[in-house]
């Protein structure tokens, strides 16, 4: 459970109370994570909290960890400025499966900060867009200010990407949808059977859209989500991440929908 | 008119209606098209017909002084807008203004109900269809109160 | 293969020695606080000679035997677990450096290697058990470290108390797995003497250093008519099995009536020798130039367990102690290929409601229909 120390290139504000940590190059670089992992970040003398990586799985990208205030390791976090250190252990869990999926559609469901565990898997695929059929991303936030990388969406657009943005509460000026990101899955351009599902977000949200991708056709052990739970060690040690039989740190994040459902539908599991 | 029950049948929201009930509401039913930023609906007005877009975009809003004109919800192909009509007093509750050009059939309100009065069997299949699409708004609003992406508290 | 050998009660004292002089610090049990607890031990003066113990669901105490048998009781609140996961480590400490950054010292290695002396069956597959967890390439480095030079020195049980329930299980009370030497102390009228066998190579070594003689055919029936007879005694088990099924009764109504009961205080998952739940907790001195984190036993039944941003995923007693006994019992063989169970009972005895699994696992795996005919 020892980190190695890393420096903050650049910190870039995301929204109100999320940032984007830029790590400085280091050798451990050259053997990169897969989408959807996460990595123990240390807030030097404050604690550590698992983050999913939000960019650098490519050799000689910059890796970046988005983060956002919620707790007292997280505030510290995000509170750092370039030029300081932090621990960094992983990368550790599950990814989405950005191979598996080559050969059919793929249908991307995110919510919140959500879209940043996510990001990887996109950014991958649009590397390899021709492997793929329809590519689609449904995207929910609160409000058209707190969505994460809106220049980002429109580039993905123009590479290919069907990108529908939806928020819960609208603002003057917002071209796009009004409600829940579930409302965008009957229209979306893409084919049930054909089509490996990645979502993240959060757990009430995952679970309605579930349901929207089933009814879509979408088969329940390709349909992926990212399971969230308190983690101590990344592991599988602290026991602190279970879901039923799940330790979410070395089973997951990441899990179909056919081996988690049983699971997130009991209450208080 | 004939030429509107393909489009009828097009329509995901028919989907289920047999061919005579298609028959019924056909002679209800006209093709509309909307410019972008136009309303189709005007809170308080009389409510006597609803929309199946078939394309474009259109906004649910409600005004409050001083804030204006707020997006609650935006409709798109495949979906119906309004239901005021089917109850007394008949007023739009909220606005409908499209946010791009629009193509849709509107169904005239007392004609449809007339025809329900008519034939009960075709007045419970489209009650059946409404309240299917009320009930799936109704969740969807449910899960825009919780405020998922907002701060736990 | 093992050959059986008989020592005798001098043989005891010798062990220790040997020990000594191997560098092993020696942890065994002892009397201490009323009940019987393993600790460092110095000689066979140490060990509870002449006390054994009554056990019953909500109950122990320490009672004097007729007989002065060095290892006459079952098992007491504590677990070896204790000297191989401390209830408290230190990982590492840092200190800031003139750049900013942290010269990170990983704890020091230099414990004496530990020599277990008394060890029960169902603690030998305890150890067996947490070994799964910790003892793996990316597991826990301090237990790893402290497990590859322990030594074991195993007892079989004489008698159950009325909470084991080992035969069950599988796990004992006649040591199978595990350990370096295994000893089943003989009562006998002229005197006590000690069945030894080893284990490993270890064990044969030290065995070879202490006198005795090989035993006899009838010495050895004698030594292994022990445990058995201690196996005999016991009236409560688990079907570690048919506890799978827990997993499909997990709204059953038993578990609001279990939860009236449980008070969630954390006993059963500390006196527990395979629960390994650990929080991590990093702190900084007044200056803020030196960090260091610590892991420290946890628990399910604390509310914090489960804490996500925005609150407890278990808020309730109920949701607590099923995640514990569900675990427990079923999915640790999702996660870690066997029962976390080894049916030692000391969640029964020391559970302040007497709790008891044995009885609690059949009503929830029974009809779980929650109407009732009129």
């Amino acid at each position: 459970m020892i980190p190695t120390w890393r420096r903050i290139r650049a910190r870039r504000v995301e929204t109100s109370d999320t940032v984007t940590l830029e790590l400085e190059h280091s050798p451990a670089d050259a053997a990169p994570f897969r989408p959807g992992q996460f990595n123990m970040l240390t807030a030097p003398g404050i604690g550590e909290v698992p983050i999913s990586m939000s960019g650098g799985a490519a050799p000689g990208a910059a890796l970046l960890h988005t983060v956002r205030a919620v707790g007292a390791v997280s505030r510290a976090l995000v509170a750092l400025e370039p030029g300081a250190w932090i621990g960094v252990r992983g990368p550790y869990g599950t990814s989405w499966p950005v191979r598996e999926a080559r050969g059919g559609d793929v249908v991307i469901v995110a919510g919140g900060i959500g879209l940043a565990p996510l990001r990887p898997s996109v950014r991958a695929i649009l590397d390899e867009r021709d492997q793929y059929g329809e590519v689609v991303l449904l995207y929910g936030a609160r409000s058209p200010s707190e969505r994460l990388f809106p220049g980002e969406l429109e580039e993905w657009r123009g590479r290919g990407l069907e990108v529908r943005s939806t928020v819960d509460v609208s603002e003057p000026g917002w071209r796009e949808s009004v409600g829940v990101v579930t409302t965008l899955l009957p229209a979306a351009r893409f084919s049930g059977p054909r089509s490996t599902a990645f979502v993240c977000g959060p757990e009430i949200m995952m679970r309605f859209v579930a349901m929207g991708l089933l009814e879509r056709g979408v088969a329940p052990e390709r349909l992926f989500v990212s399971l969230e739970r308190n983690m101590q060690c990344g592991i599988g040690l602290c026991g602190h991440c279970q879901l039923g039989p799940l330790l979410v740190c070395r089973d997951g994040p990441v899990v179909s929908w056919k081996r988690a459902a049983p699971w997130l539908n009991v209450r208080e599991l | 008119m004939s030429d509107l029950k393909p489009l009828l049948e097009r329509h995901p929201f028919f989907a289920e209606l047999t061919d005579s009930d298609l028959q019924l509401i056909v002679s209800c039913a006209k093709n509309v098209r909307f410019r972008a930023g136009v309303h189709l609906i005007r809170e308080g007005d009389p409510a006597n017909e609803f929309f199946l877009i078939r394309t474009g975009q259109v906004a649910l809003e409600i005004f409050a002084p001083g804030r204006g004109a707020i997006d609650l919800q935006t409709v798109g192909p495949g979906e119906v807008i309004g239901y005021s009509w089917l109850f007394p007093p008949h007023i739009w509750q909220f606005s409908a203004r499209t946010l791009e050009d629009v193509r849709a059939l509107s169904i005239h309100g007392t004609c449809l109900r007339d025809k329900c009065d008519e034939d009960p069997r075709l007045g419970y299949r489209l009650m059946k269809r409404f309240a299917q699409v009320i009930l799936q708004r109704l969740q969807a609003t449910r899960l825009q109160l919780l405020d998922l992406y907002g701060k736990p508290t | 293969m093992s050959e059986a050998r008989r020592l005798e009660l001098a043989a005891l004292d010798r062990l220790f020695e040997v020990l000594r002089s191997k560098g092993y610090r020696i942890i065994g049990p002892t009397v201490r606080d009323g009940a019987i607890l393993y600790d460092d031990i110095h000689s066979s003066t140490d060990l509870p000679r002449g006390w054994t113990e009554e056990q019953e669901a909500g109950h122990y105490r320490l009672r004097r035997r007729s007989d002065d048998a060095h290892f006459g009781f079952t098992v007491g609140p504590t677990s070896w677990r204790r000297f191989l996961d401390p209830p408290e480590e230190v990982l590492w400490t840092a200190e800031i450096t003139a750049e900013g950054s942290w010269q990170t010292r990983p704890s020091p290695v230099s414990e004496a290697p530990l020599a277990f002396v008394g060890v029960r069956s169902c603690d030998l597959h305890a150890v067996a058990v947490q070994d799964r967890v910790f003892a793996r390439e990316d597991g826990s480095p301090g237990y790893t470290r402290r497990r590859a030079s322990a030594l074991w020195i195993a007892v079989a049980c004489g008698e159950s108390a009325a909470t084991c329930f080992c035969a069950s299980t599988g796990t004992g009370p006649r040591p199978d797995v595990g350990y370096d030497l295994a000893l089943t102390e003989v009562l006998e009228e002229g005197g006590a003497w000690f069945l030894a066998e080893s284990g490993s190579p270890r064990g044969r070594e030290l065995l070879e250093r202490l006198p005795g003689r090989r035993v006899d055919v009838e010495e050895r029936e004698k030594g292994e008519d022990i445990p058995r007879c201690a196996a005999e005694q016991q009236v409560r088990r688990l079907d570690r099995e048919s506890a799978r099924g827990l997993t499909s009764v997990l709204e059953h109504p038993h578990w609001d009536v279990v939860a009236e009961r449980c008070l969630s205080c954390a006993n059963c998952t500390l006196v527990c020798p395979t629960c390994f739940c650990g929080s991590v907790q990093d702190t900084s001195d007044l200056s803020g130039e030196r960090i260091e984190r610590t892991r420290r036993w946890d628990s399910c039944f604390t509310e914090d367990h489960s804490f996500i941003h925005g609150g407890s995923v278990r808020p309730t007693i109920r949701s607590r102690y099923r995640q514990w006994l569900t675990h427990k019992l079923a999915t640790w063989w999702d996660q870690f290929d066997t029962s976390g169970c080894i049916g030692c009972g000391r969640c029964i005895t020391w559970c302040p409601t007497g709790i008891d699994l044995t009885e609690e696992v059949p009503r929830l795996l029974s009809s779980s229909s929650e109407g009732e005919d009129e």
